[in-house]
């Protein structure tokens, strides 16, 4: 008992990481159609650039905030100055320019920081505490609170401000939200700056637990499509809780299944997604757009 | 001084012309219909307007020359565009549909909210639900008041009257009436020239790209071509 409740708690936390970085994923998708590959190592080099501020002196939460705005700022950037000009063009040739994307940044982190592993130390200790036999880490219980403080920013952003309201306007009918005035491609840059900022909460957030290296965020960005499909891709609620979901049944299933164990982790993951497109297509909280004719 | 005045438009899709040189002027507080068959410019002209389309020619607001005709620009000088199909957002809630309506205000006015649902009281019944879920009179009804809320000077629509039952069409034109009485100016894009004539003031003819009549909405309806043709009598 003692250890399966452990192994739901580390489950939800790296649970909460699939789900930050999966509700970068959705962000863009949702706006314009895009699975952005490049999101994992967009996110890695976040968690380089937060872990340089701090090596250079700089407290954590300082280090963090920088680095979400560099971060937004960046996206914001990359929209606007490499996807904007293919905007329009046919959706593959930006799906493949973002796998393209995916290898440039993974060379940058490369060529900037070396290939060898850093210890980056989180603000959250790792050092166990014990409740009622349960041992868990404060860095644990700190990454499943800021991926749901995330969430709620997040949600928040979309439903009680102007900007959200611009942003799912830009989603759902870009043609019709420039006619009262809404502008779209601006609210698309900001769509994929929101989204760098996401996933470096997501890089930085795993950094303390997987080593940081060029590579860190590769195999975390297949969970994370796992995450954005099982919650359904354009449901941001979904993905966190897809994330959250798909951390502890992997964990699980890790733990109880003993064919599986280790091994198998990331193939499980892959059975979940090929799981969800065969029998719930939108997933668990996408709803298939409602139109009466 | 006319509120809009365009000169000499020419637009084409690829290598189709659909205007050919259309001139026309509309004066403050008018209500004008736009007439003519399948094909003839009718919404090219309305998205000229707008800046949906490109266009060679000249669109003068209030006097002034637009250079940059993009419709974000042109919602920010008071023009609301209800494109045909009545294009809401099929997603979101009636509330925030009117809400983006407002977008180019400062802040949505609760004044202008309840001003939208006195004309349309059914919207405020439904202002939780989905758009898409709206019957098309409903819709038609969100897409006007959604302009309504931007407090346009100038309000084009495109076809409003299509595929509605007719009790909701004269609800939709007595709306549109009532705006017009209280100074928005109107261009409307209409098939059904008998409905349209009545409720303008003043009407344009247009013929495979160009305007071949204009005058007030009283002549065209007894020009004995327009009869033939438009009104079927």
């Amino acid at each position: 008992m003692t250890n399966f409740l452990q192994q739901i708690v580390s489950g939800l936390a790296s649970g909460g990481i699939y789900g930050s970085l999966a509700l970068a994923i959705v962000i863009i998708h949702r706006s314009t159609g895009v699975i952005n590959f490049a999101q994992g190592e967009m996110a890695t080099l976040s968690a380089f650039v937060c872990w340089t501020l701090v090596d250079h002196g700089w407290s954590f939460w300082a280090a963090f905030a920088a680095t979400l705005v560099l971060s937004f700022a960046g996206g914001v950037t990359l929209q606007t100055v490499v996807i904007r000009p293919l905007q329009g063009g046919p959706l593959l040739g930006i799906v493949i320019l973002t796998i393209g994307l995916l290898i440039a940044f993974n060379g940058l982190t490369t060529w900037i920081w070396g290939g060898a592993a850093k210890q980056f130390a989180g603000p959250f200790s790792t050092a166990p505490i014990n409740v009622g036999g349960v041992a868990f880490s404060k860095q644990d219980i700190g990454v499943i609170a800021v991926s749901i403080v995330v969430v709620i920013l997040v949600g928040l952003l979309f439903t009680r401000t102007k900007a959200g309201l611009g942003l799912r306007a830009a989603a759902v009918n870009p043609i019709e939200a420039r006619l009262v005035g809404v502008r779209v491609p601006a609210m698309l840059a900001v769509g994929w700056g929101l989204a760098a900022a996401l996933g470096a909460v997501a890089g930085v957030m795993a950094a303390p637990s997987l080593f940081l290296e060029p590579n860190m965020m590769q195999t975390v960005l297949l969970y994370a499509f796992a995450a954005a499909v099982l919650g359904g891709m354009d449901s941001p609620v979904g993905a966190v809780v897809g994330g959250l979901v798909l951390g502890v049944l992997l964990n699980l299933v890790g733990t109880y299944v003993h064919w599986i164990g280790g091994e198998l982790r990331l193939a499980t993951a892959l059975a979940v997604i090929l799981g969800v497109l065969l029998f719930r297509p939108s997933g668990l909280f996408g709803r298939p757009a409602v139109r009466r004719a | 001084m006319p509120l809009l005045e365009l000169r000499d438009l020419e637009a084409r899709y690829g290598e189709i012309r659909a205007l050919h040189g259309v001139s026309l002027s509309v004066d403050d507080g008018d209500f004008v219909a736009i007439l003519g068959a399948n094909g003839a410019g009718k919404t090219t002209t309305l998205r000229a307007i707008s800046g949906t389309v490109k266009t060679t020619g000249d669109v003068i607001l209030e006097g002034s020359k637009v250079f940059r005709r993009t419709p974000e620009a042109m919602a920010r000088r008071g023009v609301a565009h209800v494109p045909e199909g009545r294009g809401t957002f099929a997603t979101l809630s009636v509330l925030d549909n009117l809400r983006l309506g407002a977008w180019t205000q400062r802040g949505t006015s609760q004044r202008d909210l309840a001003h939208v649902f006195e004309f349309f009281p059914r919207l405020y019944e439904r202002r939780e639900q989905q758009a898409g879920t709206l019957s098309g009179g409903e819709q038609q009804m969100l897409a006007l008041g959604r302009a309504m809320m931007a407090k346009p000077r100038l309000l084009l629509l495109d076809e409003p009257s299509l595929g509605l039952a007719p009790i909701v069409v004269r609800e939709i034109f007595d709306a549109l009436l009532r705006m017009n009485e209280r100074g928005t100016t109107i261009v409307v894009v209409e098939q059904n020239a008998t409905l349209a004539l009545a409720a303008a003031k003043h009407a344009f003819v247009l013929e495979t790209g160009r305007i071949v009549l204009s005058g007030p909405a009283a002549d065209l309806r007894a020009n004995e071509s327009v009869r033939r043709s438009y009104l079927g009598y």
